[in-house]
């Protein structure tokens, strides 16, 4: 590569070869002619031909149709005290493939969210190539804005709800809990997302490769946020049931419990509380079974709180009074060679004290003399056998059988709770029905519900019901003694039933029920209590012993909360406990026998 | 002693004073590349999000580029011939040097001299074809074998280096820019079939060699929609953003895919789909009749020089500017493999703005004393 440089190119003779190389230029712009239309015609067939499928693939890429976020309505109880509320939280997402250019720093991101680095990384590259991953969502706003505050590439926040539950365990059932998207899933949340959610508003954004919202064009549906709710429920009484329920299953040994607290009057409920529960805060810690709600989804044989149901009957048949006298004798009685017992021998007794002593051969010898469509009717005028409305998800009716299939037997069964099988929803149901003068009242969860009832039996028998149901609670052998509250009247009635299990009745485990009214004088309150599976290590299995001390303590406790007027003072003026009207035969009786023991006089 | 100093002053004072005597311009080529630098900053402008510090930037370069030119156009063409020799050893050198610097550092194109960087392919696009004019220059035309041969070998070696950074499209654009000047130095077309044939035979080796990135670069220009997410991505969003340009274009600064990042390296070898974007087929056709005229100018200069080098360099540089333009437009619209290959004046990029204002330079100079001799 010597430059040596050639002598000029005048000094020799003038180039033939000229002409060619013009041919060539000429040739050469013939090319690059050709080519330049070429790019025309491309230009042309993307900007004209293809322009409409372009332009809408490049508006497809920026134009976005975005979901506003509303907060959903929080959820009062009846005095305005907040049982469920929605907070902002914030959810990281990240774009995957922009982070993973930088994955020098997935380390740090991933001690901030304090995750694994090799597990985050994978997640990371199981969706690289997508542009959307959530890193952690529903963070509390000062943690995901510490992790923001890394800006580390890719990493991006939105904001989300997340729903907390303030009273935990005791309103679990309730309420029910919302998922990750903040939909109801479970009880009233969602019984009444509808109402609750509200509609998220929608707005055309524009946004960049990054997802990053640019700039926002329109709103095309403005957000309707959720509304509130205010139930019927009383979170002071419902956390009394919820402590004592718990109590009375963890002493008592027993499996599970239910009490459901509901106010004749109308139909609301102020209580219903479940054991076990769950802390709906940290759902991914509880298992199914603590989840249900058994006081409306589990079924129980009543056992003899059906009796006030078979004695009402007998009443409305005209054939039978409170005072008409029945033998009892000798205790047992066998219908279509079956034996039905009381623990007991009752003697002679009235209708009165069918209920009183709980006699299973009164409530049988009484059902011989109605029949099967009488029983049932009166079964289905209080509820019971049907959905009570109360619209809440999950809700079974029970079961009565067909009357026509019913037997001698199975009418005496039935008289006395076996065979059919009931809620605890619907017993307050039926019980409230018995407190109201006769008037049922769909169980409701909102407070203030239009609810005027229908009247399914006569004042006067719901009057002689009530009675009657008072003197269950008395001093044996009355079957609920330890029903009884201080200043109070109170009518109610025990049961105790076999449970059913494969293939028949277990011997020895039972469900403990109690259904009672307070104040006997002028119902406020019904409760109905159901501990399931008492007794266990050789405990107290009956409804009097197990059930009815729970119904007096939360009762107690909510009479006060309520500001209810005592009925029952004079014993104060007495100067000590009121003893029990009734001064009956000692001997225990019924299918629940009475209990052995002296029970505690109330104070 | 004495003569040979008056002499050498002697001959420099007569080159200063031709130098210096009256502007050197030809004015249709001097107006096409105004109007190309303006309507390249008025592009850029919008591309990089009305940053004013990257079009200052920009501009100042052209600036630079404007003045080089402007010097280079009052040399005359035989002190240029005489003088470009070294200028290729220069080019060939610090290519070398960036290649050993380099070693190791994945693609480096750049080369950091302190006060400037550049990129030394940059400057071999230009010393290229001149050296290659003037080696043919004192030969018989049509070149014989052994010429093309020396072609072969003066082209080669710098390709080598470039394909070496690594940067295939420009070690192409090299190549071919020594090419033109065999073709028009009039390479007979059984020669120019000959080596066609035997370039058709090393093609497969040629695939054994290749980067992988750069085989799937050729494989994704012929199936882009097979990979949309991956490196299909930079065709098809430009392919959307030229399109949906539509006739008139969606207006100055209102170009979404460029905007929103959804069009990559839109300053630089992505910045004709801006044009097309906010400027539509109309901008377009502006910017390509633009470009037409500019190397329809050169070809007219070189058609009507004096001598081979003259001839050929000019010839061979307005040829090669349109090949760029044509690979970029072809890129952009999905016609031709993504390489990185920046539309002339217009990307953002100070190398290549400077060394192709020099190059016009040269070609002025040539159409200035086409009618001097020395």
């Amino acid at each position: 590569m010597t430059p040596r440089h050639p002598p000029e190119s005048t000094s020799r003779p003038p180039r033939r070869r000229r002409p060619d190389t013009r041919k060539r230029l000429a040739l050469v712009l013939g090319v690059l002619a050709i080519a330049a239309v070429g790019l025309i015609a491309r230009a042309v067939d993307l900007q004209v031909v293809h322009q409409a499928f372009l332009q809408q693939q490049g508006d497809a890429r920026f134009l976005r149709e975005v979901e506003i976020p509303v907060s959903r309505g929080a959820i009062y109880d009846r005095n305005g005290v907040p049982l469920a509320v929605s907070t902002p939280m914030l959810s990281l997402w990240a774009n995957p493939d922009e982070l993973l250019q930088h994955a020098e720093r997935i380390p740090e991101l991933a001690q901030a969210l304090g995750a694994n680095t090799v597990d985050l990384t994978r997640k990371l590259e199981q969706r690289n190539g997508r542009e959307f991953v959530y890193l952690r969502r529903l963070m509390p706003p000062e943690a995901a804005k510490g992790v923001l505050a890394l800006e580390i590439p890719g990493v991006n926040v939105q904001r989300e709800y997340k729903r907390y539950y303030p009273d935990g365990a005791a309103m679990a059932h309730v309420l029910g809990f919302t998922n990750i998207d903040d939909r109801g899933q479970e009880g009233l949340e969602l019984a009444y997302d509808g109402w609750l959610a509200g509609k998220p508003g929608l707005k055309r954004v524009i946004r960049d490769r990054l997802g990053r919202v640019v700039e926002n064009v329109e709103q095309i549906r403005a957000p309707v946020p959720g509304h509130d709710l205010t139930l019927s429920i009383d979170s002071r009484i419902q956390y009394l049931a919820y402590s004592s329920l718990s109590a009375a299953v963890l002493k008592n040994h027993a499996a599970s419990g239910s009490m459901v607290i509901m106010d004749p009057r109308n139909g609301e409920i102020l209580a219903m509380v479940n054991v076990p529960s769950y802390n709906p805060n940290d759902l991914d810690s509880s298992t199914p079974a603590q989840r249900r709600n058994r006081a409306v989804t589990d079924v129980t044989e009543p056992g003899s709180t059906m009796k006030p149901f078979t004695v009402t009957t007998a009443l409305e048949s005209g054939k039978w009074t409170p005072t008409t006298m029945l033998d009892t004798n000798p205790g047992t009685f066998t219908i279509d060679g079956h034996l039905v017992r009381d623990d007991n021998n009752n003697g002679r007794i009235d209708v009165s004290h069918v209920i009183t002593y709980s006699s299973n051969v009164g409530a049988s010898k009484i059902s011989l003399s109605l029949t099967a469509q009488q029983m049932d009717k009166v079964l289905h005028q209080f509820g019971f056998g049907a959905s009570t409305g109360s619209g809440f998800p999950g809700e079974v009716g029970g079961y009565i059988p067909p009357p026509r299939t019913w037997g001698d037997f199975v009418k005496a069964t039935i008289s006395f709770g076996y065979g059919l099988n009931v809620t605890a929803l619907q017993l307050a149901q039926a019980y409230s029905a018995i407190a109201d003068g006769g008037v049922r009242h769909s169980p409701t969860f909102i407070k203030g519900d239009d609810n005027p009832g229908v009247r399914v039996e006569s004042t006067y028998i719901a009057g002689e019901m009530m009675a009657m149901l008072r003197t269950v609670v008395g001093a044996p052998p009355a079957t609920a003694p330890q029903a009884a509250i201080a200043d109070y009247s109170v009518a109610g009635k025990t049961g105790t039933a076999h449970l059913a299990v494969a293939g028949g009745y277990s011997r020895d485990r039972y469900a403990a029920l109690f259904c009672g009214i307070v104040p006997a004088s002028d119902p406020r309150l019904v409760g109905v209590v159901i501990i399931r599976d008492a007794g266990g290590r050789g405990g107290e299995y009956f409804g009097g012993k197990v059930s009815a001390p729970v119904f007096r303590e939360v009762m107690t406790g909510a009479l006060r909360l309520l500001d209810v007027p005592p009925d029952n003072v004079q014993q104060w003026y007495a100067g000590g406990p009121v003893q029990p009207a009734v001064a009956p035969p000692p001997q225990p009786a019924g299918a629940v026998p009475v209990a052995r023991s002296t029970p505690g006089a109330v104070p | 002693m004495n003569e040979l100093v008056a002499s050498f002053g002697g001959r420099a004072r007569r080159i200063a004073r031709r130098i210096f005597s009256r502007p050197r311009i030809d004015l249709p080529l001097a107006i096409g590349l105004f109007a190309l630098a303006l309507a390249g900053l008025t592009v850029l402008y919008s591309a990089s999000n009305l940053n004013t510090s990257m079009v200052a930037g920009q501009a100042s370069r052209f600036l630079i580029g404007a003045a080089l030119l402007l010097a280079v156009s009052r040399i005359p063409p035989s002190l240029l011939r005489a003088w470009t020799p070294w200028f290729y050893l220069l080019s060939c050198i610090l290519l070398l040097v960036l290649t050993v610097l380099g070693e190791g550092r994945g693609a480096d194109r750049w080369l950091d001299l302190g006060v400037i960087r550049f990129q030394p392919s940059e400057l071999m696009k230009l010393a290229m074809p001149m050296m290659i004019a003037w080696y043919l220059h004192p030969r018989p035309l049509p070149p014989r074998w052994r010429d093309i041969a020396a072609v072969g070998i003066l082209t080669g070696i710098p390709a080598l280096l470039i394909v070496k950074q690594p940067d295939l499209g420009t070690a192409l654009l090299v190549v071919a820019s020594g090419m033109f000047v065999l073709f028009l130095a009039g390479l007979q077309w059984w020669k120019i079939g000959a080596m066609l044939a035997a370039l058709a035979g090393a093609a497969p080796i040629a695939w054994h060699f290749l980067h992988d990135y750069q085989r799937e670069r050729v494989l994704t220009f012929l199936h882009p929609e097979n990979d949309p997410l991956g490196t299909g991505w930079h065709i098809i969003q430009s392919m959307i953003a030229v399109g949906s340009g539509g006739l008139a274009g969606k207006g100055f600064n209102q170009g979404t895919q460029s905007k929103l990042e959804f069009l990559p390296e839109h300053t630089t070898d992505f910045i004709f789909a801006v044009l097309g974007e906010e400027f539509g087929l109309v901008g377009v056709l502006v910017l390509l009749a633009l470009y037409v005229f500019i190397v329809g100018r050169c070809l007219w200069i070189a058609a009507n020089a004096r001598d081979t080098w003259s001839r050929l360099t000019a010839g061979a540089l307005g040829l090669a500017f349109m090949v760029y333009v044509i690979v970029n437009g072809g890129m952009v619209s999905g016609f031709l493999p993504v390489v990185g290959v920046p539309l002339p004046l217009v990307s953002y990029g100070g190398t290549s703005a400077i060394t192709l204002l020099t190059g016009f330079g040269v070609v002025m100079s040539i159409h200035a004393h086409r009618k001097w001799t020395p």
